[in-house]
């Protein structure tokens, strides 16, 4: 028994109850937060279709063994599993593409492998970088982002770092 | 985004002419179009379990009271920032959000955040203020407490326990958003000291 298998059904009942001392309306409110759950998949639908097709071509080529085997002697330092490096490579740029990527990824190694859940450390801890920067600096017209994407990008690369060290301490 | 597109398959093509797998290829093209499908209506119920549980939460105030817990964080990290002002709390609520995972929320709530710190200090030449960049910079690194897509995609692929990974994405995520407040700090000193 771990105190995460009871976080799903626990932060669900606290919602509820809340809701219920506030008077907010749960059940309307529920459903058309989950009208927007719907809309969010079918928006990204079509990118991951796309996605999906490129990581599996990648995939089906070897070309993914042969970059995990350029890559390994660099993973190996940190205790990186070198399958998820191209997880690391295309996170920062599109969110779907993760998604394909970590699919590619479950697939191939299985749930529940530590590349499998490398994979999913990185999706949950980290956001698609480029695509950030380029909404919120052209929603204010800004062309000069001075050191914004290196800071970003040191968040990122610690992000990957911290990862190979925390995976190996916990499982 | 496009280079991407280009890249990947080009380099599949590649490869595979190499290894000789190219049938294969041509395969996962039309295997990649269905298992999209799959995927997506496998990660549907979660996603809509989760949007409906934030929707819930915001309505009983979770962002209103996220974002009062932030304001001394907020004045912390944005300096010359009018207390109270507009600027400020939106760039609360967009936290608060990001900590919620309101996927459809965060954005709009972010570009208004950085329209408002434009109007309270507008930079003349295009080039972003210091308070620009620490907010995007936030936002870039992942605040989310609940990884709701990562379990998501976990549990459709049959893991056992789809959360085990909490504290895992806990501590890189506190990491990651420390290393990304400390470099932009730091770099922002530096960048100043070059422009004088």
């Amino acid at each position: 028994m771990q105190i995460t298998d009871f976080i799903v059904p626990l932060i669900f009942t606290a919602v509820m109850i809340c809701g219920a001392v506030r008077h907010v309306d749960v059940f309307s409110s529920f459903c058309d937060g989950a009208k927007g759950g719907l809309r969010t998949t079918a928006d990204i639908l079509p990118a991951l279709v796309l996605l999906l097709i490129s990581v599996g071509m990648l995939r089906a080529s070897g070309a993914v063994e042969l970059l995990t085997g350029l890559l390994e002697p660099l993973c190996s330092m940190v205790g990186f599993p070198p399958e998820c490096m191209q997880m690391v490579l295309l996170r920062p740029f599109s969110g779907s593409g993760a998604i394909a990527v970590y699919d590619s990824i479950a697939q191939e190694c299985g749930a529940d492998s530590l590349a499998e859940r490398t994979a999913a450390i990185l999706l949950g801890s980290s956001e698609t970088t480029f695509y950030t920067i380029a909404v919120y600096f052209s929603a204010v017209k800004i062309r000069r982002t001075r050191y914004a994407v290196p800071a970003a990008l040191t968040a990122d690369l610690t992000a990957w770092i911290v990862c190979g060290i925390v995976v190996g301490l916990f499982f | 985004m496009k280079l991407i597109l280009i890249i990947l398959p080009s380099a599949a093509i590649i490869c595979g002419i190499f290894t000789g797998r190219l049938p294969e290829v041509s395969a996962a093209v039309l295997e990649g179009a269905g298992s999209a499908v799959t995927l997506a209506i496998s990660l549907c119920g979660v996603m809509c379990l989760w949007s409906g549980l934030m929707k819930v939460a915001e309505e009983c105030g979770a962002v209103k009271l996220i974002s009062s817990l932030l304001a001394p964080v907020v004045s912390l990290l944005f300096r010359g920032l009018k207390k109270g002002g507009r600027a400020v709390q939106l760039i609360s609520m967009n936290l608060s959000a990001n900590i919620l995972g309101l996927g459809n929320a965060t954005t709009p709530l972010g570009i208004q955040a950085m329209e408002a710190i434009q109007q309270e200090e507008p930079t003349d030449d295009g080039s972003a203020s210091d308070n620009m960049i620490m907010l995007t910079v936030l936002n870039t690194a992942s605040l989310q407490v609940i990884p709701a897509t990562a379990a998501a995609l976990r549990t459709a692929c049959g893991a056992e326990r789809p959360m085990d990974i909490l504290p895992c994405v806990w501590i890189v995520s506190a990491y990651s958003l420390a290393a990304a407040v400390t470099s932009a700090k730091l770099m922002s000193r530096f960048s100043r000291r070059r422009e004088r």
